[in-house]
């Protein structure tokens, strides 16, 4: 099992690091973990430049000129965790909703008429609401719909995500939070989310049951940003020589004002953001990097190339959000409202493409058994 | 420490034992080398022969014996002759070698990969010799590989890393050790494939062919502690561009004047 290193000594590596080092690390073709703490270092900021200059090739040769996007669809917001930073933690006094199948149905179509053929399932902790037969039967009401069908919700185990697997789900994002154990443990003040380590084991049993691309991340806010990014290239690093069949993926979720009134325990400034997705394309050239619609159109208009490969687009955060005209309930306030042809449009502008299909029901076509 | 299958290794160079002018030469060698695995080829010896000249040149030292299969052509020969070597020797180490071109000696890599799984379901700690292919690297390593052996070109023609792309993705992607074997023809591509970051290499061409063959064993055993101290004492990088020393040196395209402080 990965084993996740001390934190502290994560940012005490990462302070360690000299500018001689930052130097040896973009020049390198095959960077080290070493490599990539010293990129994550305070001596890196003044490289910023440089490191932008390195991702974006890497990120062109690997990726070429496309821009993958997708859309999230809130299945509920009931949940049973208590988590002080999440606007659906189980305290907060919220219009509380979960989707029929139907409904969830519904809601799917008016992003597929929109354009969408990626989307991203995502819920609550609350086994009452959504549970794996919940799961399994919105996948295969949808997989034919869609090139691709994403889920993050609850953590579960390798049998059912195996289930949801055949039933047509291809990828699986589950983030740590924090990898600060001892943060994660004042924060999530209770329910399931609370074992540390369940969570930082799931990654491995999505892999396991098969899934095609498993995403992992840390919340940018709670904790040192930069020894989460050292943190993130372990687990990745593991991962990948656990499971060379899978593909991975990482988001960078930075913390936006949330209902129960959360305030980020640590600014991490778009400079800072920057820092750490550059650092990890130079560290890993072909994981996908995930820049959501938390980020405002300004700076995800400026990412584009750069290292990110993939952006969600005219998201709601909000279970029924698309079909209703409020967003009572959502987990975040998003910081980009455009919608999904907005978006396409200014990634053309680019010189880009804007990929909303890179899979294939097909490839699932021969896993169902049910 | 260099550890296969449980054991521990304090040299890194392996080598192969044909190809020798007599067997007192190879003996000396393989002295020379300090090298803790031989390899030998199960056609070449007889080992239920006592008086057989390669085994009994062996005899008495603190080798790991690693009986070959080469000369096989399909992995049910492969299979069956690794039978025969541990019945005969007592030991379950094995290099798998199954080529069924006799001219070029390349590895077959379907019939490797099936031997591979039987040899492991049965007992065997298997060694595959195979082509640079970092897929085939991994599938050997799933089915149970304890180490996999990576060809740096064609065998006995002394050409060096050929491979080395390929070898790179494989050292970066094997969780097994990781042993280049064939084309090594000089002690320098016993050092490149070192500092590549290999865990060991076999030679055997390149020492008995040599004028002085207990002289080049020394010299490789030499140069395989120098590549891999270099590997452990981190690379400089080779780059085609100069690279900024500074933060204010050299052109940059990419603009980051979207980025605000907040």
């Amino acid at each position: 099992m990965f084993q996740s290193p001390e934190f502290t000594n994560l940012s005490t590596n990462i302070q360690g690091a000299g500018s001689s080092d930052v130097r040896r690390a973009l020049s390198a073709t095959r960077l080290t973990i070493h490599d990539l703490a010293a990129l994550l270092s305070p001596a890196a900021e003044p490289y910023l430049p440089q490191m932008a200059q390195r991702s974006t090739e890497i990120t062109l040769a690997r990726f070429g000129k496309t821009t993958q996007l997708y859309a999230p669809i809130y299945l509920s917001n009931y949940c049973t965790n208590r988590c002080v930073y999440c606007g659906f933690s189980a305290d907060n006094l919220i219009k509380r909703k979960c989707l029929t199948i139907d409904e969830a149905e519904k809601e799917a179509m008016i992003l597929h008429d929109r354009g969408f053929q990626h989307i991203l399932l995502v819920s609550g902790e609350a086994e009452s609401a959504v549970d794996i037969e919940y799961m399994e039967a919105i996948a295969l009401r949808l997989r034919d719909k869609f090139a691709a069908v994403s889920i993050e919700i609850q953590p579960m185990s390798e049998e059912q995500y195996h289930r949801l697997f055949l039933a047509g789900i291809t990828a699986v994002a589950v983030y740590q939070e924090t990898y600060n154990r001892e943060m994660y443990k004042k924060v999530h003040l209770s329910g399931k989310k609370s074992d540390f380590d369940y969570r930082l084991e799931t990654p491995a049993r999505v892999a396991k049951a098969g899934m095609r691309e498993v995403g992992i991340g840390a919340l940018l806010g709670l904790s040192d940003w930069r020894a989460e990014g050292l943190a993130i290239g372990y687990h990745l690093a593991w991962l990948r020589k656990e499971f060379w069949q899978t593909a991975f993926t990482v988001s960078f979720p930075r913390m936006r004002p949330a209902a129960g009134e959360f305030e980020p325990l640590r600014i991490v400034s778009e400079k800072n953001l920057s820092q750490l997705i550059f650092a990890l394309r130079l560290f890993d050239q072909d994981v996908g990097l995930i820049v959501s619609t938390r980020e405002e159109a300004r700076y995800r208009d400026g990412m584009i190339g750069l290292g990110p490969t993939r952006y969600s687009a005219g998201s709601c955060t909000a279970p029924g959000g698309y079909g209703g005209d409020n967003s009572d309930g959502e987990q975040f306030s998003v910081g980009d409202h455009r919608s999904l042809e907005e978006v396409c449009a200014v990634i053309k502008e680019k010189g880009f493409d804007p990929v909303c299909k890179d899979w294939d029901r097909e490839f699932q076509a021969g896993s169902n058994l049910l | 420490m260099l550890r296969i299958a449980g054991i521990d290794f304090t040299s890194r160079l392996f080598l192969g034992t044909g190809k020798f002018s007599s067997s007192t030469i190879m003996a000396k060698a393989i002295e020379a080398s300090a090298c803790q695995m031989v390899t030998v080829a199960l056609r070449r010896v007889d080992l239920e022969n006592p008086d057989d000249d390669i085994m009994s040149a062996l005899k008495g030292r603190e080798y790991t014996f690693l009986p070959n299969t080469s000369g096989a052509r399909d992995a049910k020969e492969a299979i069956r002759l690794a039978h025969l070597a541990r019945a005969a020797s007592g030991s379950s180490w094995l290099k798998l070698e199954v080529t069924p071109d006799p001219r070029t000696l390349l590895p077959d890599p379907v019939e490797t990969l099936t031997a591979t799984e039987q040899l492991v379901k049965d007992g065997f700690i298997v060694l595959p010799y195979m082509n640079a292919d970092p897929i085939l690297a991994l599938k050997l390593q799933d089915v149970g590989a304890a180490a996999v052996m990576p060809l740096g070109s064609p065998i006995g023609t002394n050409q060096g890393v050929l491979t080395d792309s390929m070898i790179e993705i494989i050292i970066e992607q094997a969780k097994v050790p990781v042993v280049v074997d064939a084309g090594i023809g000089a002690p320098s591509h016993a050092a490149y494939a070192m500092e590549m970051g290999a865990d060991a290499v076999l030679v055997n061409t390149a020492i008995s062919i040599a004028g002085d063959p207990v002289a080049m064993a020394a010299a490789f055993a030499k140069a395989v502690d120098a590549g891999r101290t270099a590997y452990l004492a981190g690379m400089g990088q080779r780059s085609k561009q100069a690279s900024a020393s500074s933060p204010d040196e050299g052109k940059l395209s990419t603009d980051l004047g979207f980025l605000v402080e907040k």
